[in-house]
């Protein structure tokens, strides 16, 4: 752990807050498209509808609040995630969330040939509830209730049924393929504002919900027996943070698509960081995992420049050796 | 029972599906006193515990927690009452022995009322109490058995509870701190009159522990009492299906189980000259 103290803490927690910022301005500013910073700052004080203007205020800005609230979502949920389920592997996309948006999204081209991105944010937001919803309810069945064994084969479950549909459906259809195949890699570009003000309110819940039920995941984390013996309601306390992960990773896949590995890689991160105290974890796992999409998407667009690649790829591309490492030293432990 | 009663089941039934563990049970458990759970594998003491503590819901009939049934008390307002420390727990990896102990007081905290000096007092009295102090930045993991299982017990003892639940608290640990752990828990009830209940599957410890022992077989309490009264060999044969002879332990006098069996007699030989 590198912080060790609480004034320590502290400081980083603000110090991370100030990063984020710095990395936000920075995806404003650098791009494709020549700005400046003093560019930037006219942007928003003396608009004059410039190209350089334009693409500041409508593409940039969008696209940083995006990443910066898509990576908090993901970080956060992949850490309740993770203490639900004692599993250093979980992740939204390990419990069917990312599989049931994209079959959803699939679903809604193929069958009602609907390819609009706005129309694709409540589909998928529909689809990741429904899937994460359904592994809920198959993992609770059983005399002990939710477990995180039965958690995580049931996530594995939905998640390959719903992946193996979505391909089938692209297959018999090549035309939505095209459609939907930009989604399918994840991105946080091309999305309007107006895009991440529709699920934010969802977002804002599951963030301070997260904060509220942090001490208690603290308590569960000791097992159930004994978080039941100090008298905690591990049944209430484990459907509270599915209803967290629902509105987080459901938010966060409707406005960006399946971004993957940083609902993983961020908790680890984290907890080196801050250690294992919940309160802690989850409001710097969210400023880390906000870091890590903004970093991630601005080297998005530098890498083959003057094309992009998509986000979800970069996140895979950082993310794949460090889960490599986490599985490795899992097993010889 | 003059001192009255700790615990108390009332017709209590319990099941695992179809499989009936524990049937139709009164069971008084006495204030005060350390009671020990015998049997064999397998006979139910365990989820007879882990029912008390309300872990595991009965099929029927009720467990009395100081003579209120336990499952119209808050879950809260047991674990102020009652300990529980299950069979083998284990920490997160990377939480210290001082957060371990400090989760002990969950069942305290409010909204309104986070931390106080009391919980600290609580704190510092349990790592005290368990010989923890020296430890309590170390983190769980990197502990050896015993002085593992010393700070779940200090987490228990920080709960501050008048009776303390453990389930085969001694399994795993070597005979040094089998020794240890069992002696804590008897100082705990000397010094400050806990109720202790325990599962042990040592019966010679046990019958140096126990006040109260209670052998379960067949999905009841087969034999209750002081272990001088109830251990012999027909007990153990009847509980266990064990021949065995029930001689004095030359130390402290209570009953000791010498089981028969194969294995290299020279008794009539040179002999074994301690």
């Amino acid at each position: 752990m590198l912080l060790k103290t609480n004034s320590m803490r502290w400081a980083g927690l603000f110090a991370a807050m100030l990063l984020l910022l710095v990395l936000m301005s920075f995806s404003i500013v650098y791009g494709y498209t020549d700005t400046t910073w003093k560019m930037a700052i006219d942007a928003f004080t003396q608009f004059d509808g410039s190209n350089e203007h334009i693409i500041i205020q409508s593409v940039r800005l969008p696209r940083a609040l995006i990443a910066a609230a898509v990576g908090a979502s993901l970080a956060i949920a992949g850490v309740l995630l993770q203490t639900l389920t004692k599993n250093p592997l979980a992740a939204p996309e390990i419990f069917g969330i990312n599989a049931g948006a994209g079959f959803a999204v699939v679903i809604t081209v193929t069958l009602f040939s609907i390819s609009n991105l706005q129309v694709f944010t409540w589909v998928s937001f529909l689809g990741a509830a429904v899937s994460f919803i359904f592994v809920y309810i198959i993992g609770s069945i059983g005399r002990e209730g939710l477990t995180p064994m039965k958690l995580t084969l049931a996530g594995a479950a939905m998640s390959a049924m719903f992946a193996s549909m979505t391909q089938g459906f692209l297959v018999i259809n090549e035309t939505a393929l095209e459609q939907v195949l930009f989604w399918l890699a994840g991105s946080v570009s091309g999305r309007k504002l107006e895009t991440l003000t529709a699920v934010l309110p969802y977002l804002l819940a599951g963030w301070i919900l997260s904060l509220i039920l942090a001490g208690k995941l603290n308590v569960l984390s000791m097992g159930e027996d004994v978080a039941k013996g100090l008298g905690l309601k591990t049944g209430l306390l484990k459907l509270g943070a599915g209803i967290v992960i629902v509105l987080l990773s459901g938010g966060a896949v409707a406005v960006a698509g399946p971004i993957g590995f940083l609902g993983i890689v961020i908790p680890h991160l984290t907890r080196a960081v801050v250690g294992i105290d919940h309160r802690w974890v989850i409001p710097y796992a969210g400023l880390l995992g906000g870091m890590l999409l903004l970093i991630a998407d601005i080297a998005s667009r530098y890498i083959i420049m003057p094309q992009e690649v998509p986000v979800g790829v970069m996140t895979a591309v950082i993310g794949t050796p460090f889960f490599v490492y986490i599985a490795r030293r899992g097993f010889n432990q | 029972m003059t001192a009255g009663q700790a615990i108390a089941t009332k017709d209590l039934t319990l099941s695992y599906g179809d499989t009936i563990i524990i049937n139709e049970l009164d069971l008084e458990i006495p204030k005060g006193e350390i009671t020990v759970f015998i049997g064999g594998n397998g006979c139910g003491k365990s989820t007879l515990l882990r029912s008390i503590a309300r872990l595991l819901k009965p099929k029927s009939g009720a467990v009395l927690l100081e003579g209120e049934a336990i499952a119209k008390l808050s879950t809260k307002d047991v674990a102020r009452k009652m300990a529980i420390l299950p069979q083998s727990p284990s920490a997160p990896e990377g939480l210290t022995v001082l957060q371990l102990v400090k989760q002990g007081r969950y069942p305290y905290q409010t909204w309104l009322k986070q931390w106080s000096t009391e919980d600290e007092l609580k704190v510092r009295n349990a790592l005290k109490a368990t010989g923890m102090e020296e430890l309590k930045d170390r983190t769980v993991d990197s502990l050896s058995g015993g002085q593992r299982q010393r700070a779940w017990i200090a987490m228990t003892l920080a709960q501050d509870t008048d009776t303390i639940l453990l389930d085969e608290p001694t399994t795993y640990l070597d005979m040094t701190h089998q020794i240890e752990i069992l002696d804590l828990l008897f100082e705990l009830n000397e010094k400050e009159k806990r109720t202790i209940v325990m599962v042990l599957h040592d019966l010679n410890l046990s019958c140096r522990y126990a006040h109260n022992i209670v052998a379960i077989k067949d999905q009841k309490v087969f034999a209750q009492g002081k272990p001088e009264h109830v251990i012999n060999c027909g007990l153990v044969k009847n509980v266990f299906g064990m021949e065995c002879e029930v001689t004095i332990d030359p130390l402290f006098g209570t009953p000791l189980c010498i089981p028969y069996g194969k294995g290299r007699c020279i008794i009539k030989g040179q002999g074994f000259q301690g």
